[in-house]
């Protein structure tokens, strides 16, 4: 089991080198100049040199992306004299954008990430878990069609829809302040405002998944149940409790593991939407402002890599927890 | 004195969309103490739905019973049909206990076998789970799974089909039931290991003193093992009596078909293997009369239109012989 631990996590490094070089590659295809961005329309040339060798983009597209690579171990030192920049391994680069180096913007933009996505998914699992179970059990009754209704709108329903329409509700009911809004308040001397500031993110992004998992949970547990182990649990008595809970949910949320696994994986790169539209400046955010607005390299570098590294981990944690659950994979 | 088990008038249907399922139909017999019964019969014969009531395993949302299931024992007498889920639960796996035919799938896939076991013994008597340990092994000895003790923590998987079916007899012995009803217990098992598994089931029988309801279609398993057969055609039963006389003095022609389609070795070479011709009717519109009849070569002896219009009873046809058939065996007897 060790052994192929170590296997896959150096399987995970040759995908995030890889992964930096696919990124680096489409940087150098699109036909944006960050050099001229990065000094306003009218800019002589001579500005929009200097700029391009202070940013360091003035050497060719390999050498940019190895000075990358290196600075992610022995860190990065920018411009020259009075104007120096070090930024310490692990360097993602320097957000000019941001004046900032990326690692930093990163530390920062995490928290609010990583708020969001642990209350959405508490939320999401407990109410998908459970609903999905109540309409398996119901089967046919108007829970379980409830149920189906719940899935319908929660999966068809557009988060940004969904998003803005949850925004809007809480904030005629006078329940969130868009000017206070996203800021961060640490939960340790305001539990109220840090709850205030992301209920309403969790609610959104929740239903979304809830809707998700209720069918994944429903339908894995009629399937479940009838299956021949289930009829050999309750031939030797066990009652109809344990038979759900202890025969039937063993198996039938197994699979489960897996969605949720690298559904928090990806969750953890950012959620994009969500956390634009509840003004959260986590790494989503900071990301699609990096990209759509100041074509930020360094930056989307940085949040590309950082959200792949959460995906390819949970990814490793999935199997292993699986294995753990289910003894027919554990031998191979 | 009574019969361990009695089924009475034991209807079971099922409410489909296309219509109500009759899988039994007036069902009668009974079972006594030590004894092995033999239930043949095809497909959807209604020998598997019996013994899922006797177990009292129907889900009652989706099943119409009636009649009567009594189980008699040292602590009462006991209807299934009418007790309350709990009193079924506590016989279930205790009382009466059942093996099933797919030993892979079985038995749950993530518990180790000594698990499994060990939440049988549990469920039925007071003890600690390393007693429970205890009686596991020596169980999964008794049932010849060897090195039992290091065996006891492995999972299904591990386990080839006979060893898994051990386990499986195993689990249901455990706590020493009075009825075990074995459900086509070797049909998914190898020729070979069938009759290992054939003759464990005779040894434990005789170790615990158990009756056996042996449901199965393969009349070989049934020669070589049984007691007393029940014959059953379409949710009913058509034939019922000592497995000697039974395979000797047939009277029900469904009987007398069915033992007529069984290969033998000393049939001459080239002779074409008697089939029974035409399908079994179907559950959902039952004719009113015989339900065997437009598949049976004898109604012509029959006058009238009788076997199409009246349904027959069980009737004493020989000595301790039952048939379900408007002919008497004499008559069946001299035009065969």
């Amino acid at each position: 089991m060790l052994k192929y631990i170590i296997k896959r996590i150096f399987y995970a490094f040759v995908m995030l080198f890889v992964l930096s070089m696919v990124v680096y590659l489409i940087f150098g295809l699109v036909p944006i100049d960050p050099a001229k961005l990065s000094c306003g329309i009218h800019c002589s040339p001579v500005v929009v040199e200097a700029n391009r060798h202070r940013l360091g983009l003035d050497i060719p597209l390999w050498h940019q992306w190895w000075n990358f690579i290196l600075g992610l171990f022995q860190g990065r030192t920018y411009g020259e004299g009075a104007a120096i920049i070090h930024c310490p391994a692990p360097a993602f680069g320097y957000s000019f954008p941001n004046n900032a180096c990326v690692t930093e913007v990163m530390a920062n933009a995490f928290p609010f990430t990583l708020t969001l996505a642990l209350g959405a998914f508490f939320l999401w699992m407990l109410v998908g878990v459970s609903f999905g179970i109540l309409a398996a059990r119901k089967k046919g009754t108007y829970i379980d069609r409830l149920s189906t209704a719940f899935v319908l709108i929660g999966s068809s329903l557009p988060i940004f829809i969904l998003g803005l329409l949850i925004y809007i509700g809480a904030f005629l009911l006078h329940l969130i302040d868009p000017i206070t809004q996203g800021t961060w308040v640490s939960p340790l001397s305001d539990p109220i405002g840090f709850f205030r500031n992301f209920i309403f993110a969790w609610i959104t992004l929740a239903l979304a998944y809830a809707a998700i998992y209720t069918r994944l949970t429903r339908s894995n547990v009629i399937e479940t149940s009838s299956e021949d182990f289930i009829r050999t649990a309750r031939a030797k008595g066990v009652s109809e409790r344990d038979v759900l809970y202890k025969h039937n949910l063993r198996l039938a949320l197994a699979p489960l593991i897996t969605n949720a696994g690298l559904d928090f994986g990806g969750l953890l790169g950012g959620a994009i939407i969500t956390e634009r539209v509840f003004q959260l400046p986590g790494l989503g955010y900071m990301s699609i402002k990096a990209v759509l607005r100041d074509y930020d390299l360094p930056l989307i570098m940085g949040t590309t890599l950082l959200a792949a590294s959460f995906f390819i981990f949970f990814n490793l944690i999935v199997d292993v927890a699986y294995a753990y659950l289910d003894p027919r994979v554990r031998l191979e | 004195m009574s019969h361990l088990l009695e089924v009475k008038n034991l209807s079971v249907s099922f409410p489909t969309d296309d219509g109500l399922v009759q899988a039994t139909d007036d069902l009668s017999f009974h079972l006594d103490l030590g004894e092995t019964l033999a239930i043949v019969g095809e497909s959807g014969c209604g020998k598997s739905v019996s013994s899922m009531a006797i177990m009292g395993l129907h889900n009652p949302k989706s099943t119409q019973i009636s009649g009567q299931v009594l189980i008699n024992t040292v602590l009462g007498r006991t209807d299934v049909i009418t007790a309350s889920s709990e009193e079924v639960r506590k016989l279930r796996g205790g009382t009466v206990s059942m093996i099933f035919q797919d030993p892979m799938s079985a038995l749950h896939p993530y518990f180790t076998v000594g698990d499994q076991i060990s939440e049988a013994w549990l469920l039925h008597n007071d003890g600690t789970k390393s007693d429970a340990r205890k009686k596991t092994i020596e169980m999964l000895d008794l049932v010849g799974i060897p090195d039992a003790k290091s065996r006891v923590d492995s999972y299904p998987h591990q386990f080839s089909g006979g060893m898994r079916q051990r386990v499986m007899i195993g689990m249901a012995l455990i706590n020493q039931p009075k009825i075990l009803i074995a459900d086509e217990p070797t049909t998914a098992l190898d020729v070979t290991v069938q009759s290992q598994i054939l003759m464990l089931l005779k040894e434990m029988q005789r170790e615990f003193n158990m009756a056996v309801i042996l449901i199965t279609h393969d009349l070989g398993v049934v020669a070589e093992v049984a007691d007393r057969v029940n014959v059953m055609y379409a949710g009913r039963l058509v034939e019922e009596g000592g497995v000697n006389e039974i395979y000797r003095n047939p009277v029900h022609p469904y009987t007398i078909g069915l033992l007529a389609s069984v290969p033998r070795v000393d049939q001459a070479h080239g002779t074409r293997l008697k089939t029974i011709p035409g399908q079994p009717p179907s559950l959902i519109s039952l004719p009113s009369g015989c339900a065997f009849e437009p598949r049976c070569e004898f109604a012509k002896y029959v006058p009238g239109e009788i076997c199409k219009v009246t349904r027959p009873e069980v009737e004493l046809k020989l000595i301790d012989h039952h048939a379900r058939c408007h002919l008497t065996a004499q008559e069946v007897r001299s035009h065969l």
